[in-house]
């Protein structure tokens, strides 16, 4: 019995072994290498050759169809210069980056979205510092505020990749046409707006701040924004650096002029109730009451273009659009809150420093703003590369001398504040604590 | 999009490699298990044969060789449980007692920062409420349920609605609560169940996720409801398998339902008991799925495990999400222990 059965196994070993085999030949000659390296289309990518066969990854949160669309962006300096660029994204991007660096398993390559992470990664020896290629085209294509967020020391660890503006309001301009509204272009005529709205029966605003785990972060952005056009961009800075405490009375301005709108109920929240529903509706369908006429305006960022319901026309004359977030005091110039990914090395292998530079080139930009849905802060991007309107709209902010750029604050922050208690304080903020005692809890969190 | 095959070949190529790799690494192990042991059998039979055919006295069994041999098999347990299980735990221990980058040893502080900072205090009593009233109400709507459904008519299917959401992962019933709890604002159409009773009632929909504590209950429900069924398909089992001359000898003395359930049922059914009240426990102590998906945490609701996630992984402390890690360990062995002792009392007894 013992005997039969084992021979059974046996035989389900070696048809098991059998199988393996068969599908180990059917792809061990899929990548075929082709002689396109020296086709005209390939001029280009010239500089970048040399590296033939050799394999370099990249770690992100960029997942799904953005993903595919990296992938395609990048598909012809794979071909020319037959680096292989392996790319992984996660949704735990964050927390997973560091269980990956800490247990000696790397990428090549990752882009970071927060300026914070990167310089614990950079503190920590992890980080390589960029090329010589690298640098001078990064210093030719970006501005010094775009590059100072990926400086540690005066070494630069990252080159900006893409790129959003988050100093939006979202309006729908067929209903403004309708009513007789216009878009406001001060802090007064916001406001002067929203009472009319108001008056005429509608909540003019609606937000919402549930993000799975990263509940909160809207709200952060709004302080943010608030905070750049009460305070000058220096004092800005202070305050994400830890130059004033979290609980500084000029934040505690920017809060409570945030919360002039956010926890007011005449005001908000469209679609949804009253203020504590912020709290809980999903950042992806907080503005979608636009479209029903229940909410006129909703701050959210540059990519929340790709959050409306299907069928939604996205331009100036269409079904929604976005205006720029007004200034209060336009004489200062043109407050503009952001952020983006900068790609970062853990190795300096020469072909990882190839994919790097490359990613900085206006090529690249101009390559990957073609297929659509995204932009960045590099000067070579063309704008007549970007296809989407808002995006069109970003870039002109982004490339205009009275832009005041600052990075989105809540990513400059150690994570356990920009992160952490940053976000769970507005959240219990919006469910009814004072301003006072949040900012309190928000600043004892601070690393000492 | 149009689903092209061709380019998702490569997805397709690798599911297949996993498939392949799967049934080759637990083929092979079968296969280990199978061929080693009949190969030792079919040795001492021929040795069996060959002693009895020259009238030689049987050997015996050598301890030494039986030594190797359970060696053999305890080998990849125990490097597993070495690997994965004791060099954590002393790591963890080990980083409770150094600073956020792992790098000065820094004492008692994270222990005390778990102690004396607010908000982690509110996570150790949510904790602590969650571990009384799992396993407690779990248990006692399993049993009752249990004894209720009893030889009733239609028992496999009252019981198999009760057991149901035990095959919903944590996520999933956590996502199908949330629409139960969810809220739209007075006067909107309401799409969760709860608040459309309210409103149904002549009330008004309130927003349930964001009240402490009655948040922490609510979530607390999600895992009544998914653990209740484990509980009463394990005590029913136990039930069932009182010997049936003790029941009828009761009938026989007249007993009334009430006394048979507190003289013969529970005592018949003790050890099972424990087990579930213990394995519940466990589970509950661990809770991270419900509160993270729920809740994230936020509205008071945040547990240890959740807690220590955000410490170590998110906020990039690992001293003070490890002292929590070795806080949660520590009030894990008592119960642990308990069911050790339990489990050696029923096999000597």
């Amino acid at each position: 019995m013992a005997f039969a059965r084992s021979r059974q196994a046996l035989a389900i070993a070696g048809v098991l072994g059998l199988a393996l085999g068969a599908t180990a030949c059917g792809t061990g000659n899929d990548k075929k290498s082709s002689g396109k390296a020296s086709s005209p289309e390939c001029a280009a990518y010239e500089k970048y050759q040399g590296h033939d066969g050799k394999k370099v990854t990249i770690y992100s949160s960029i997942r799904d169809i953005e993903a595919d669309r990296l992938a395609q962006s990048w598909k012809q300096f794979e071909d020319c210069t037959g680096i292989k660029i392996d790319h992984e994204g996660s949704g735990e991007f964050e927390a997973q980056i560091g269980v990956r660096v800490d247990g000696g398993n790397a990428p090549d390559l990752a882009f970071i979205p927060q300026p914070g992470l990167l310089k614990r990664f950079a503190d920590a020896g992890k980080l390589k510092p960029v090329g010589a290629d690298t640098k001078a085209l990064a210093e030719q294509n970006f501005t010094p505020d775009w590059l100072k967020y990926s400086t540690v020391d005066g070494k630069l660890y990252g080159v900006p990749l893409g790129s959003n503006v988050k100093s939006y309001v979202w309006y729908s301009p067929k209903t403004f046409k309708e009513k007789g509204w216009t878009v406001p272009t001060t802090w007064d005529e916001l406001i002067a707006l929203s009472d009319k709205i108001a008056a005429s029966g509608t909540k003019p605003w609606c937000a919402g701040i549930e993000s799975g785990d990263a509940t909160g972060w809207p709200a952060t952005d709004w302080i943010e924004d608030v905070m750049l056009r009460t305070q000058t961009p220096e004092v800005y800075d202070q305050w994400t650096t830890h130059g004033i405490p979290f609980n500084d009375p000029k934040v505690a301005d920017a809060v409570n002029k945030a919360g002039t709108i956010l926890k007011n109920e005449k005001y908000v929240n469209g679609g949804f109730g009253g203020v504590k529903s912020i709290a809980t509706t999903s950042f992806q369908e907080a503005g979608t009451p636009i479209t029903t006429g229940k909410c006129a305006l909703h701050r959210q960022a540059s990519f929340y273009a790709n959050q409306w319901p299907k069928g939604t026309k996205v331009a100036e004359d269409g079904d929604v659009f976005a205006f720029y977030f007004p200034a209060i005091d336009p004489a200062k110039g043109k407050p503009v809150l952001g952020a983006g990914e900068f790609v970062s090395a853990f190795a300096d292998r020469p072909e990882v420093q190839a994919v790097q530079t490359y990613l900085a080139s206006g090529e690249y930009v101009n390559s990957r703003a073609k297929i659509g849905d995204w932009l960045s802060a590099n000067k070579k991007l063309d704008i007549n590369n970007v296809p989407n309107p808002v995006d069109k709209l970003s870039v002109q902010i982004l490339q205009d001398p009275k832009t005041v750029f600052r990075f989105d604050g809540s990513d400059l922050m150690p994570a356990a504040v920009g992160a952490g208690t940053f976000w769970k304080g507005m959240v219990d903020w919006i469910n009814g604590k004072d301003t006072a005692t949040v900012l309190q809890g928000i600043e004892s969190s601070w690393p000492k | 999009m149009e689903f092209d095959f061709a380019a998702e070949q490569p997805k397709f190529l690798m599911l297949m490699y996993g498939l392949i790799a799967f049934v080759v690494v637990v083929g092979g192990l079968l296969l280990l298990l199978d061929v080693v042991p009949a190969w030792f059998a079919r040795r001492r039979e021929a040795q069996l044969i060959a002693a009895s055919a020259s009238g030689a006295p049987m050997p015996g069994r050598r301890k030494q060789r039986e030594g190797l041999f359970a060696l053999f098999f305890l080998l990849p347990t125990l490097l597993l449980l070495t690997v994965g299980l004791v060099v954590p735990a002393i790591r963890t221990t080990l980083l409770s007692f150094m600073d956020d980058g792992s790098n000065n040893w820094v004492g008692l502080r994270n222990y005390g920062w778990m102690f004396s900072e607010g908000s982690i205090v509110r996570v150790l009593i949510n904790t602590l409420i969650w571990v009384i009233l799992v396993p407690l109400v779990a248990t006692a709507f399993g049993l009752i349920y249990a004894v209720l459904v009893d030889k009733a008519r239609l028992e496999a299917i009252a019981k198999s609605l009760i057991f149901l959401p035990m095959a919903i992962s944590f996520v999933g019933a956590t996502i199908i609560w949330k629409f139960v709890y969810a809220y739209r604002g007075d006067g909107q159409e309401q799409i969760g169940l709860l608040n459309q009773i309210v409103v149904g009632l002549g009330g008004e929909p309130k927003q349930w996720l964001l009240e402490s504590p009655l948040n922490t209950f609510l979530l607390i429900v999600i895992m009544i409801w998914i653990q209740a069924g484990f509980a009463m398909v394990v005590l029913s089992a136990a039930i069932k398998a009182i010997p049936a001359d003790i029941v009828e000898a009761a009938r026989l003395d007249g007993v009334t339902s009430w006394q048979m359930f507190w003289q013969i049922t529970m005592p018949g059914i003790r050890p099972a008991l424990v087990v579930v009240v213990v394995t519940l426990s466990i589970a509950t102590l661990k809770v991270f799925d419900i509160v993270r998906t729920a809740t994230n945490g936020n509205y008071d609701t945040s547990v240890i495990a959740n807690e220590m996630y955000n410490q170590a992984f998110r906020y990039g402390k690992n001293g003070q999400g490890s002292a929590l890690a070795v806080f949660l360990f520590v009030l894990v062995i008592p119960i642990v222990i308990y069911q050790i002792r339990n489990l050696r009392q029923q096999r000597e007894g």
